[in-house]
């Protein structure tokens, strides 16, 4: 313990303290008081228990009082519904100097051990939420109780950029073993920290007894009694230190490899301690989780990770730029204009989440039946997988109908459009929406590309219409770009801001321009790959170059997945608004026109090459690229299309692009979206003169 | 099927016998700031007591409760909301298990178990859960009332008859044979008894750890009365305020404080106990309520015993064991001076009473049942036994059970 309380509090003056209160109270069945350390940081759940310096100095010293009463057992609990879930983010944050990265820790270590070193027997009863460092914690001690009703277990660590680093990485696979501690560490954290189950939990053998959450605490302590006294002797698993060790870390390899392509040390290091942990030696397993821990919190790429936890969980519920939200209509009836793939996606979302009447109109009855039949054919299936009751399924089936006559839409509140990609079509559509829906109903489309304004120019009210820009699959992905016409009023952008937060997307306001912000980096960054296959760099070497970068997907194959027609069309609507910097490919344009749906194929085996067709229409030059090259240009491109994108205005701060690239095309969390990248790299320097975001906000602040 | 009219032999009872199973109670807490449940909720106690029913009872398959009857004095708040339903959705009891809240002040849990012992005997019912909760911190007696401006303006009550204290003051002017020296010297008793009971195991087993929880101190465990006042003396009780009146007798020594708590109990048509494999500790033999004037409501068990006396024909004599509820020791020594018993008989609340434990109001009714049920297994002696309590707005309660354990007067 190498803290005192003052330099705790210098340390991280602002910390929100998790106090530590040891109680010493009588259990039935014990001779001795039990000493019951309560965790609480005196606000309610909404501020969940965290760990900084200080309260780690107050769980230190409640230890002390508790060994000190020579107790029957020591118990560790939380406050109603939380337990803690780790360290406190915005503490480690703020860190800028090395000595203190490895204070803490260091300190983490010290106190959490006295948990699991104790003479006297320790029990972590988990009454609520668990995350990072309060799993270490629970870990730390002899035995665990897990309350029924918790919401959030898991190791988010990986996720973050960071690995469990108060010995979860050497904890967990010693009592539960390593391919499921693996699992637990590496494989949900970087499934979009995926939480695991009160069940699964259990069944893992994270936790020795599960209770009710009504007496949770009453039974945990009754089952403590019955521990100390001998009567119930909680099982341990044999743990496989040979092969199965060798299995698992190998697995472990493959998806950190898989998803990060290397370029998280935080994953890469939670594998490394996770080998280590073999040898089951606390010592050596914890120092290296110190040593490690205090290098990447000291590490840009730590904090990029941090910058895009603090994006997603606070900026994303505060959109930049949306007008006051008590400006907002309610939204009580819902049309849709299109019966198609889109249109139909687009109902089931509206129909779940608001729950209001949805009518699809199209041009003919066979494509509106099919439209309302696939709806219902989708609700039909969450019935099946019992995601909604017999109830809930008929409630929803009869809020979706459809209609041929478009004065079906008369008392409709929200209109959204999903007709074909061309601006006179739409005009068209929302000048004849107009002769039958109210002067205040919302015109929304979900255009990936095209003009709002131009859109708005020739009705009667062109302040009600919003852009309304979904990502596919329209269910998963979270982003929503809002977009403002240059007419567009406050009230209706205010309730397309409420109808999005009702949607549970994420909304980021966006400027009227040319294919907005996902859409229009993706294929600048896509645009400037195909030029260099132009030139004459092989397939393979131009898509694999930007593998550091950790995407999801690479160039092509996102390309592929998108559609090249639909990636042809976006290109051309930049092309012809920015005609220097958006090139439109004429192999693209030949290999579209050749049905061609992508240039990879892949054998028998999961091994892609490029498709021979695809090689034979593709007319390339002499130049070829190196993947540096390739991956240089690209970059390039991107961060100047960025810096160009926050001069229009086109979203507030190169914050909200990392945003929109985070939960809009699935890009790393880990790397802070991409500008966090482009400054540290230095490209950003070399191509702009001056970087995205000032120091501190996505990297280690000056000391 | 009706069962047939008055008066009823002793041996001759409902349609159904009613057996009581099993009672139990939370650790009774002092009301107020500094009370070991200031931060827990009545509904949390309750539940707390009924999921310790199930659980000491796995032989019960949950779905088979028929009803659920909660007591509650003020039913708002934690303790509203149709708490014998909400009760039984909190303790993980089957949706399709129905439940209820009853109140009749101080008898609440009383009249719960008389109503579904009721239902249980008609024939409704085969399986029911009676109890009741007071959490008088949350809730102190008189919150949110609104007398109707009848009562006094038509002189329907005497207008002390809504202050509690103020009707034990009555009763001493009633019967000036029952002293301050005597309530003293009673309540002095009952604390002793209690002690001893706690200190033997008799007080206990029936108790339900409860989870506390103080924003100060972090989380705790209720595992025994706050109430009591071991080794308190008739001279120190002289000592104490009179706050109802200059110079009267009633003070915080000789009456039941103001407390939190709850009770719960499982009630079965006796033939379905023996089915399940339920125990049976009593057979409810008869019950009754009367009225008297609000103003000396504590005289309320007298006459609802001597009524209850002439519907089952039995009388003072047959009763080997009392569980009176002990509101204020004067209303203790009226009933026991009526029927001849003197202040120290041993039948009389043998474990000591409310004064030492505590009455949180609605919930006493069953921890004088779970009383009775324990010491009738220790007495196969013993044939009858009676529970009984004054209740606010002038009435009393009276309940005899059977003891299935008697072997015969030895």
């Amino acid at each position: 313990m190498t803290f005192t309380a003052e330099a705790a509090k210098a340390a991280f003056p602002d910390e929100v303290v998790t106090h530590a209160k040891t109680r010493l109270i009588k259990v039935p069945g014990l001779t001795k008081k039990v000493a019951l350390i309560t965790l609480d940081n005196g606000h309610d759940h909404t501020r969940p228990n965290t760990f900084g310096p200080q309260g780690l100095v107050s769980l230190n010293a409640a230890l002390d009082e508790a060994f000190a009463a020579e107790p029957a057992a020591i118990a560790v609990t939380g406050k109603p519904f939380i337990f803690a879930v780790g360290a406190d983010l915005s503490g480690v944050e703020a860190v800028s100097d090395p000595e203190l990265a490895r204070e803490i820790a260091q300190t983490g270590h010290d106190v959490f051990r006295r948990l699991t070193e104790s003479s006297i027997p320790t029990f972590g009863f988990v009454n609520g939420a668990v995350m990072g460092g309060g799993l270490e914690l629970a870990l730390s001690c002899h035995y665990r109780t897990l309350s029924e009703n918790t919401a959030a277990i898991a190791f988010p660590e990986v996720f973050l950029g960071l690995f469990p680093g108060w010995g979860g990485t050497q904890l967990l696979p010693n009592l539960i073993g390593a391919d499921a501690a693996v699992t637990v560490i590496i494989e949900n954290a970087l499934a979009q920290n995926k939480m695991l189950t009160v069940k699964q939990t259990a069944e893992l053998g994270i936790v020795d007894a599960v209770f009710g959450s009504a007496d949770y605490l009453e039974q945990s302590l009754l089952w403590l009694a019955r521990v100390v006294n001998g009567e119930i002797k909680p099982e341990r698993r044999e743990i496989d230190r040979g092969s199965a060790w060798d299995a698992a870390i190998a697995r472990a390899k493959s998806i950190v490899d898989g998803r990060t392509h290397g370029a998280s040390p935080g994953a890469t290091k939670a594998v490394e301690l996770l080998e280590l942990a073999r040898e089951n030696d606390l010592d050596r397993g914890y120092a290296a989780e110190t040593d490690g821990l205090a290098e990447l919190l000291m590490s840009d790429v730590l904090r990029a990770g941090l910058y895009s936890f603090n994006l997603v969980n606070k900026r994303a519920k505060r959109p930049a730029g949306a007008p006051d939200k008590s400006l907002a209509r309610k939204v009580n009836k819902v049309g849709i204009v299109g019966a198609g793939l889109m249109a139909s996606q687009l109902a089931l979302l509206f129909v779940r989440r608001l729950k209001v009447p949805v009518v699809l109109t199209d041009v003919d009855q066979e494509r509106v039946d099919k439209g309302v039949g696939s709806v219902h054919a989708e609700i039909d299936k969450l019935l099946a997988k019992k995601r909604l009751s017999p109830d809930a399924a008929n409630r929803l089936k009869a809020l979706v109908t459809g209609s041929l006559d478009k004065a079906a839409f008369s008392d409709a509140d929200f209109v959204i459009e999903a007709v074909f990609e061309e601006l006179g079509v739409k005009q068209q559509v929302f000048a004849e929406l107009e002769q039958h829906v109210k002067p205040e109903a919302i015109l929304a489309t979900n255009t990936s590309s095209l003009s709002i304004t131009a859109m708005a120019s020739k009705l009667q009210h062109p302040e009600r219409v919003v852009g309304f820009h979904f990502f596919n699959p329209v269910a998963v992905l979270p982003l929503l770009e809002i977009v403002r016409g240059e007419q567009t009023d406050d009230a209706s952008l205010a309730t397309a801001f409420s109808v999005g937060k009702q949607l549970k997307k994420s909304s980021v306001l966006v400027k009227d321009a040319s294919a907005f912000v996902v859409n229009r980096l993706l294929l600048r960054f896509l645009g400037e790959v195909l030029v260099t296959v132009d030139e004459g760099t092989p397939f393979d070497v131009a898509d694999k170059a930007l593998e550091p970068l950790g995407l999801p997907m690479t160039p092509l194959t996102l390309m592929q997945l998108v559609g090249p027609a639909i990636a042809l069309h976006v290109g051309e609507t930049l092309h012809e608004s920015f005609p220097d910097r958006f090139t439109v490919s004429e192999n693209l344009a030949k290999f579209v026109k050749a049905g061609k749906k992508g240039v990879w194929i892949w054998d028998a085996r999961g091994n892609a090459s490029a498709d021979p067709e695809v090689v034979e229409l593709w007319t390339q030059g002499d130049r070829p690229s190196t993947s540096e090259q390739v991956r240089d240009r690209a970059l390039s491109a991107i961060a100047e299309e960025i810096r160009i994108m926050l001069d229009e205005g086109v979203v507030a701060e190169a914050q909200d692009i990392d945003l929109c690239l985070i939960l809009g095309a699935g890009w790393p969390f880990w790397n802070g979206g991409i500008t966090p990248y482009l400054d540290r790299s230095g490209v950003s320097e070399r191509v702009n003169g001056k970087p995205f975001l000032a120091p501190g906000v996505a990297s280690v602040p000056a000391s | 099927m009706a069962a047939p009219a008055t008066p009823l032999a002793p041996t001759a009872r409902g349609v159904r016998n009613v057996a009581f199973v099993e009672g139990v109670r939370t650790p009774f807490g002092k009301a107020g700031d500094k009370g070991m449940y200031a931060g827990t909720r009545a509904d949390d106690l309750v539940v707390n007591a009924i999921r310790e029913l199930l659980r000491r009872h796995p032989e019960l398959p949950p779905e088979r409760v028929d009803e659920v009857a909660i007591a509650a004095t003020t039913q708002t708040g934690d303790q509203g909301l149709t708490i014998g339903r909400t009760a039984a959705l909190l303790a993980g009891l089957p949706k399709s298990v129905p439940g209820f809240a009853i109140d009749r002040m101080c008898a609440g849990a009383m009249t719960a178990v008389t109503t579904a012992a009721s239902g249980i005997g008609f024939g409704a019912y085969d399986i029911a859960i009676a109890g009741g909760v007071e959490h008088m911190g949350r809730h102190p007696m008189g919150e949110g009332v609104d007398p109707n401006p009848r009562i006094i303006a038509d002189k329907l009550v005497d207008p002390t008859a809504l202050v509690m204290g103020q009707t034990a003051e009555n009763l001493h002017d009633r019967f000036p044979a029952i002293t301050k020296q005597r309530t003293d010297a009673y309540a002095a008793r009952s604390q002793e008894r209690y002690a001893e009971a706690v200190k033997t195991g008799k007080i206990g087993p029936e108790l339900v750890p409860v989870a506390t929880r103080s924003a100060e101190l972090g989380w705790g465990l209720a595992t025994e009365d706050e109430p009591p006042r071991p080794g308190t003396t008739v001279e120190q009780l002289a000592n104490l305020k009179t706050p109802f009146r200059p110079f009267g007798r009633i003070t915080a020594g000789n009456a039941a404080g103001l407390n939190d708590g709850a009770t719960a109990s499982i009630l079965a048509d006796e033939e379905t106990a023996r089915e399940l494999g339920l125990p049976v500790a009593m057979r409810l033999v008869g019950y009754s309520f009367a009225g008297v004037e609000p103003e000396v409501m504590g005289i309320g068990p007298v006459p609802a015993t001597e009524k209850l006396f002439k519907r089952t024909g039995l009388s003072i004599d047959d009763i080997g064991l009392f569980e009176i509820n002990e509101a204020f020791a004067v209303q203790v020594l009226a009933f026991l001076d009526h029927f001849g018993i003197d202040d120290e008989d041993p039948r009389v609340n043998q474990w000591g009473g409310a004064i030492a434990c505590g009455h949180p109001l609605a919930s006493s009714g069953v921890r004088l049942m779970t009383q009775l049920a324990r010491q009738f297994a220790e007495r196969p002696d013993v044939r009858y036994g009676m529970t009984t309590m004054c209740i606010g707005i002038g009435m009393g309660g009276t309940v005899i059970w059977e003891n299935p354990a008697f072997e015969g007067a030895k």
